[in-house]
């Protein structure tokens, strides 16, 4: 087996489109999980029951169920129902949602960090329930999770081959589909590492540095 | 006679098993300057927290301003109040905290300001120059523009009053203020306090382990044991010729840690 330059040239476009998708995804994907995690979060405190028990529910239910049978129930399933998604759009609320779910957790951890001094400034201050989360308990609870969030972020990020089920043409199913015409696979799997590679490890040096910047809190 | 500003009516209050007030009654005349004295627990924290909504109430009525606190009338009955209720007559108080709970991620200058800017509607540049008015009177205009984690807890505790005094309440309520603070620091604070005593017709309701400042600052001391008033009167009374057994025995103990009254 050798390794053969002119065959990494001819397979690297469709690989190359397979990267943007890659990349699409984790963008997409992450916003998502940082919305809808907040929500969770936010819901799950909530005092009315009817609001709270629901979606914790919920929210361990994803969370113990896998990401791959997830995509299958988003992509093959709904349908079923007359929900049709696009496989990119299934994939990115499949890993939203997901993600979305270890987020919330980050997110409550923070949120309880607030000392219960801030919330009452804030009633006393006579800020209104938005108000508080938007002026006084955000801006403090973010920075801290940072780390956490970013450590997810990187994990979803490597979990987007799992797209390559519900026929999403990321980087891992373009390199497969090479390989599978040209029943060569040296180059295109080599490829996929190497390029998840450079995305893993810078991530890794900056999420030191997040740490570093964020973790500590005064 | 001036109707009460305050009026409290047999509250009651429990955490759990532990009745904090029992069946709590006074009035405030407004202007009056109160101070709220006592040993731990015996409930004079409490009732400012629940004058501020931070606590709810078991049972009994207050009025603040000529309307009901925790009730709201409908249909010629009395409900629970309802948050609408509720933020509406915040307005009319302020409070300032023994741990200063500012806002950390704001400078001093948006701590003072934020409040005006979201809940009054006030503009930004109008908020501004009230805000640095009210640094003045404290003496921190000069840390506007600092966060308050350079601060010293005083300094700390200056900015939490004007922070209070810039939703012009009618009352304002102090939670022993000085409590966390390095001896050194007490003195500042007790001067703006001062300050405001006798340059504003604000009521004021003051916790405070301080009695010598209570008798300075106070027109009237209420003495707290086990979630009721044991004893009232003004300072000089209070604090030169108490009646009761148990007022003498915790200005006892005071002393003998060593305070001047």
């Amino acid at each position: 087996m050798e390794w053969d330059w002119e065959f990494v040239f001819k397979i690297l476009p469709g690989l190359g489109r397979g990267v943007l998708i890659t990349i699409q995804a984790t963008i997409i994907g992450t916003v998502i999980a940082m919305v809808v995690g907040l929500f969770f979060a936010i819901l799950r405190r909530s005092t009315n029951r009817w609001i709270s028990r629901p979606v914790g529910f919920f929210v361990d239910f994803v969370r113990g169920t896998p990401l791959l049978v997830q995509l299958y129930f988003l992509f093959y399933i709904l349908p079923d129902i007359g929900i049709l998604l696009p496989p990119l759009l299934a994939g990115v609320i499949g890993l939203g949602l997901h993600y979305g779910t270890y987020t919330a957790e980050v997110y409550r951890a923070g949120i309880d960090n607030v000392p219960r001094g801030q919330w009452e400034a804030a009633k006393a201050a006579n800020l209104n329930a938005y108000q508080t989360w938007r002026h006084v308990i955000i801006p403090q609870a973010v920075p801290p999770m940072m780390p956490a969030l970013a450590n997810y972020f990187v994990a979803m990020f490597k979990e987007t081959p799992l797209l390559a089920a519900i026929t999403v043409l990321e980087l891992m199913n373009e390199a497969r589909s090479a390989a599978n015409f040209y029943y060569r696979y040296l180059e295109p799997m080599t490829l996929v590492g190497v390029f998840f590679l450079v995305i893993s490890v810078p991530s890794v040096v900056l999420l030191r540095w997040l740490e570093k910047r964020f973790g500590k809190v005064e | 006679m001036t109707e009460p500003i305050i009026n409290i009516d047999k509250v009651s209050k429990s955490f759990g098993a532990f009745e904090v007030l029992k069946e709590l009654s006074f009035s405030v005349k407004p202007g009056e300057k109160l101070a709220l004295i006592g040993p731990s627990g015996s409930g004079k924290t409490t009732i400012l927290r629940i004058l501020m909504t931070l606590e709810t109430i078991n049972g009994g009525h207050i009025t603040v301003d000529g309307e009901q606190l925790w009730h709201k009338e409908e249909n010629g009955k009395l409900v629970p109040a309802d948050e609408k209720h509720l933020h509406r007559m915040r307005e009319k108080i302020g409070m300032v905290f023994q741990l200063f709970n500012l806002f950390p991620h704001k400078t001093v200058l948006q701590n003072v300001m934020l409040a005006p800017v979201l809940v009054k509607g006030v503009s930004r540049e109008e908020a501004r120059t009230r805000a640095m008015e009210l640094l003045d009177m404290v003496g921190m205009s000069e840390k506007a523009d600092v966060r308050p984690a350079q601060l010293s807890g005083g300094q700390k505790q200056r900015v939490a009053i004007a922070r209070a005094l810039a939703l012009q309440p009618k009352i304002m309520l102090f939670d022993e203020v000085t409590s966390a603070l390095d001896p050194e620091l007490v003195e500042e604070v007790l001067n703006v306090m001062r300050r405001l005593a006798r340059e504003t017709d604000m009521t004021m309701l003051l916790v405070t382990h301080e009695m010598s400042f209570a008798h300075d600052f106070a027109d009237r001391v209420l003495f707290f044991d086990q979630g009721r008033i044991v004893e009232e009167g003004p300072p000089e009374k209070i604090f030169s010729d108490p009646q009761q057994e148990r007022t003498q025995s915790f200005l006892r103990k005071i002393i003998a840690a060593g305070q001047r009254i």
